[in-house]
């Protein structure tokens, strides 16, 4: 039995901010680079789940057995996460959801978790997805540092791309970066101890046990992937370790994308997986609190995934943010409220009875004369025939926007809030929001992608729906 | 199928000033309309018979007690209506129809609305509109809501259907607020009464693109009231009555957020509302028939359509009965001789029976500076919700 890799995803949001510009408003030595941020409209919740369904295009939702969700900014202290992931990517019931929270080091653990129930012949498909928004406090290096995104691989025992070879763990208890649970802003100790005592060691001590226990040496891989939060502790690590720098070691992203906390071994991983060829063999670190280390070999399947130029395509599509909005967008800055009225709670109840409608984006198709509506009626808007449809699920379809506005009036943190009348590619028509957007591309016409998205935060309770944007880029189609 | 032709009239009619009336009360502005409208019918108050009471936002959820409280019926049948931007014309329009029953020979019909105690610029209801636009009742999936970016999404796809230039598209638009504040300059109860420019339009903020200030119809408080009659009757109360010609309510099923068959250039609602109004009236033509209009300019390009759909024009032709002058007060249809939403403003459950407050002083010439030559039919039009899904009212009246 092949056990390992079968697919990969990643997202990153479309907004990047200069880290210049933040150091400027501060009067600091310019860092170089950008870092990317979630949208006002995202959450770790809903960039899990866009990381997810790239990871899942060409497969069926329906098959995913487990769903392991790692982060270590969940959004409910006491709810699941994965199964909100769950309902969005229209899991089936059946499917095993679990949250691997509070360490860096989780979403590599996941990967673990689930090749061993796969070898074990418990589960045959399973999605592990790593996702975080981590913050920083204004002015520190953690903010500098910090990225935006997440990452998902399906894991499974056919048509794989990466088989897993071996696996080996470590823990530690060190305070080198950590968050207590009512703070929002990610602590640090002295960056030399970080460095040495804590990155540094840790790393070297879990690999040499792993080498010396699977038989490796450096020169074994094409690739070494290695959690790394910035460029001088990567090259550090990885020069120790016996890599050459040029040739063998994957790049952190750092200067793109920042360190996306639990979701960057993945991420990282993605990325060289784009470039690797058949027979690679890849060893893959992930690190917090301890380390985990694992061998990947490349197989013929990976050309296939290679097609979707994963990380080339959330690269390429981007803008910039200006420093103001990222903290308005993150609540570190209050900003005076609107002149409107205050956002009233959904209705747990309402949701529960809306959520396939809500969160997969199910509409319906009438059984009688074939007409697509959405959101889900009960009597046929066309021939009138009642309770006479079948499920129709509008998540993966292209729509094209017949008009819109953009609205200065609309309470938004990200002014003009830009809605459209959208009309899909094989019928059905639904009022979104447009969001990602340069407010000067929107035309009449244009093709536009579904994205689900954080609508409201009210009373304890985040509500989640759709949005549209514009196509990421022409790979999607 | 009966008509309602002539079987109601108004013999009395009372309206308030419109605007930001910081000092008076939901209660004040229902006073003043209704005592207005008794002189004005030469009634006491004991003489109503009953009351429909319409308010979409104010004294929700329950306005008819405090209606019996506010003007001491004493113990007679108050009704609260609400039908959003349509409330006082169905308040009108069930009035009449208990008239017309038999139920009762005198009613009053009232509409008000408070909004501007709400501390907001625009209107105080997103939060019922994010509501109605959800994917289910309470859950709040929807898109960010506002009025004007859903008229505003009218005027994006008017102007792409007919190859206007947005810079062409609001210059048309520009033209009809330009009329309108020209005819709010007569308009001593208006609630802005200032001439402006179509550079002052086109140059004013984005509310929402392509849509700017000037595009808006005010948010305003204000009370109407009317007191209707049996038809036969209606002459022994006062030498000039009007009688209701035909109250028609159209509402839709939000064809357009789910339809792809609709293009967003029209409100199906205020054709089908025209078209039954006319059928109830027995006007073959309309633009010949009708002598002038009140219609529902909550923002221009609203009014740019309700030409087209009430048939005062043809699909596309706004534009060149813009230039031509023919809405214009002295033009050959006058269209918001008040100076309609825009100017006389529009507190949601009065505005119906204000249009209706000046059909009636025009059809009596006392419409001074704004009077009409040889009015015959007057309509009045509402529209609630938005192009996507709207409640429309169309009421025609006449000497």
């Amino acid at each position: 039995m092949m056990v390992g890799l079968k697919s990969y995803g990643v997202y990153i949001p479309y907004f990047r901010l200069s880290r210049a510009e933040i150091s400027k408003s501060w009067g600091g030595f310019p860092a170089p680079g950008e870092r990317a941020v979630a949208n006002y409209d995202e959450d770790t919740i809903t960039i899990a789940v866009a990381a997810c369904r790239d990871c899942l295009r060409g497969f069926d939702p329906q098959e995913i057995e487990r769903l392991l969700l790692a982060s270590t900014t969940f959004p409910y202290g006491e709810k699941q996460s994965a199964s909100i992931v769950a309902a969005a990517l229209d899991l089936k019931k059946e499917a095993l959801t679990l949250d691997l929270s509070s360490s860096l080091r989780s979403g590599t653990t996941g990967v673990r978790l689930a090749f061993e129930a796969i070898r074990a012949g418990t589960s045959k498909n399973i999605l592990v997805c790593a996702s975080d928004i981590r913050m920083g406090l204004p002015n520190g290096p953690r903010e500098l540092e910090f990225g935006d995104g997440a990452s998902a691989l399906l894991l499974g025992d056919t048509g794989v791309i990466a088989t897993v070879d071996c696996m080996f763990s470590s823990n530690e208890d060190i305070y080198d970066v950590f968050r207590p649970a009512e703070e929002n802003c990610v602590r640090s100790w002295e960056d030399r101890f970080c460095r040495e005592a804590g990155y540094t060691q840790i790393l070297l001590e879990t690999i040499t046990a792993a080498a010396k226990k699977f038989k490796f040496t450096a020169k074994d891989f094409a690739k070494a992937v290695l959690y790394a939060p910035n460029p001088g502790y990567l090259a550090g690590v990885a020069r120790a370790a016996g890599f050459d720098l040029k040739t063998q070691v994957q790049d952190s992203l750092y200067s793109m994308v920042g360190n996306t906390g639990t979701a960057l071994s993945s991420m990282m991983l993605a990325a060289a997986l784009d470039e690797a060829k058949p027979g690679d063999r890849i060893l893959w670190v992930g690190y917090g609190d301890g380390c985990d280390v694992i061998v990947l070999t490349v197989t013929d399947e990976i050309t296939k995934i290679q097609e979707r130029k994963t990380l080339q395509k959330h690269l390429t599509a981007k803008n910039t943010l200006s420093y103001p909005k990222y903290l308005r967008w993150r609540s570190v800055i209050e900003t005076e409220p609107p002149m409107r009225p205050k956002p009233e709670p959904a209705s747990a109840a309402a949701l529960y009875r809306d959520r396939k409608c809500g969160m997969a984006l199910y509409g319906v198709k009438c059984k009688d004369c074939g007409t697509v509506q959405y959101p889900v009626q009960r009597i046929c808007m066309s021939c009138l025939s009642k309770d006479n449809f079948e499920d129709y699920c509008f998540a993966h379809r292209i729509g094209r926007i017949t008009t819109f506005s953009h609205d200065n009036l609309a309470v938004s943190p990200d002014p003009p809030s830009t809605v459209a009348v959208v009309d899909f590619d094989g019928g059905g028509r639904i009022m979104m929001d447009i969001t990602d957007r340069d407010p000067s591309e929107i035309k009449i016409g244009m093709p536009v992608e579904m994205t689900f998205r954080h609508i409201r935060y009210v009373e304890g309770i985040h509500n989640y729906w759709w949005k549209c944007r514009p196509m990421r880029s022409s790979v999607l189609s | 199928m009966e008509s309602i032709k002539d079987k109601v009239a108004i013999v009395g009619m009372g309206c308030t000033k419109f605007g930001e009336n910081w000092g008076k009360s939901y209660d004040d502005m229902i006073i003043e309309a209704v005592y207005e409208a008794y002189e004005d019918a030469g009634m006491e108050p004991k003489d109503i018979q009953a009351y429909w009471i319409g308010s979409y936002w104010s004294g929700l959820p329950a306005p008819s007690m405090p209606l019996s409280t506010i003007l001491k019926v004493g113990y007679k049948p108050v009704t609260h209506i609400e039908n959003m931007c349509a409330t006082a014309s169905d308040a009108l329009r069930n009035a009449a129809y208990a008239v017309a029953s038999g139920a009762c020979d005198i009613a009053l019909a009232i509409g008000a609305e408070k909004l501007k105690d709400s501390g907001f610029s625009g209107l105080p209801t997103d939060e019922i509109a994010m509501g109605i636009t959800s994917t289910a009742p309470n859950t709040f999936r929807s898109r960010n809501f506002t009025a004007p970016s859903h008229f505003a999404m009218m005027a994006t796809s008017y102007f792409n259907k007919y190859g206007l230039s947005p810079e062409e598209g609001k210059r048309m638009l520009a033209k009809i607020m330009v009329k309108n504040h020209h005819n709010g300059s007569f308009s001593p109860k208006a609630h802005f009464q200032r001439e402006i420019t179509i550079e002052q339009v086109l140059n004013a903020p984005i509310i929402a693109w392509p849509l700017g200030l000037f595009d808006c119809c005010g948010v305003s408080d204000g009370a109407a009231a009317a007191i209707l009659v049996r038809g036969d009757k209606a002459r022994s109360f006062r030498k000039d009555p009007i009688f209701v010609k035909a109250l028609q309510i159209a509402v839709g099923w939000q064809e357009g957020y789910m339809n792809p068959q609709h293009d967003w250039t029209m409100v199906k609602e205020t054709y089908q509302a025209g078209l039954a109004a006319y059928a109830e009236a027995g006007i073959k033509n309309p633009r010949n028939e009708i002598s002038m209009a009140e219609v529902h300019d909550c923002f221009s390009i609203t009014e740019a359509v309700i030409y087209e759909d009430l048939q005062f024009t043809r699909r596309g032709g706004a534009r060149e009965e813009v230039d031509a002058g023919t809405f214009e007060l002295t033009g050959e249809l006058p269209v918001n001789m008040d100076g309609g939403l825009k100017c006389f403003g529009h507190p949601i459950g009065a505005t119906g029976l204000r249009m209706m407050y000046e059909i009636y002083k025009q059809i009596q010439g006392k419409a001074g500076p704004r009077q009409v030559k040889h009015p015959k039919l007057g309509l009045t039009h509402n529209l609630g919700g938005t192009p996507g899904g709207a409640t429309v009212s169309v009421s025609i009246v006449g000497p």
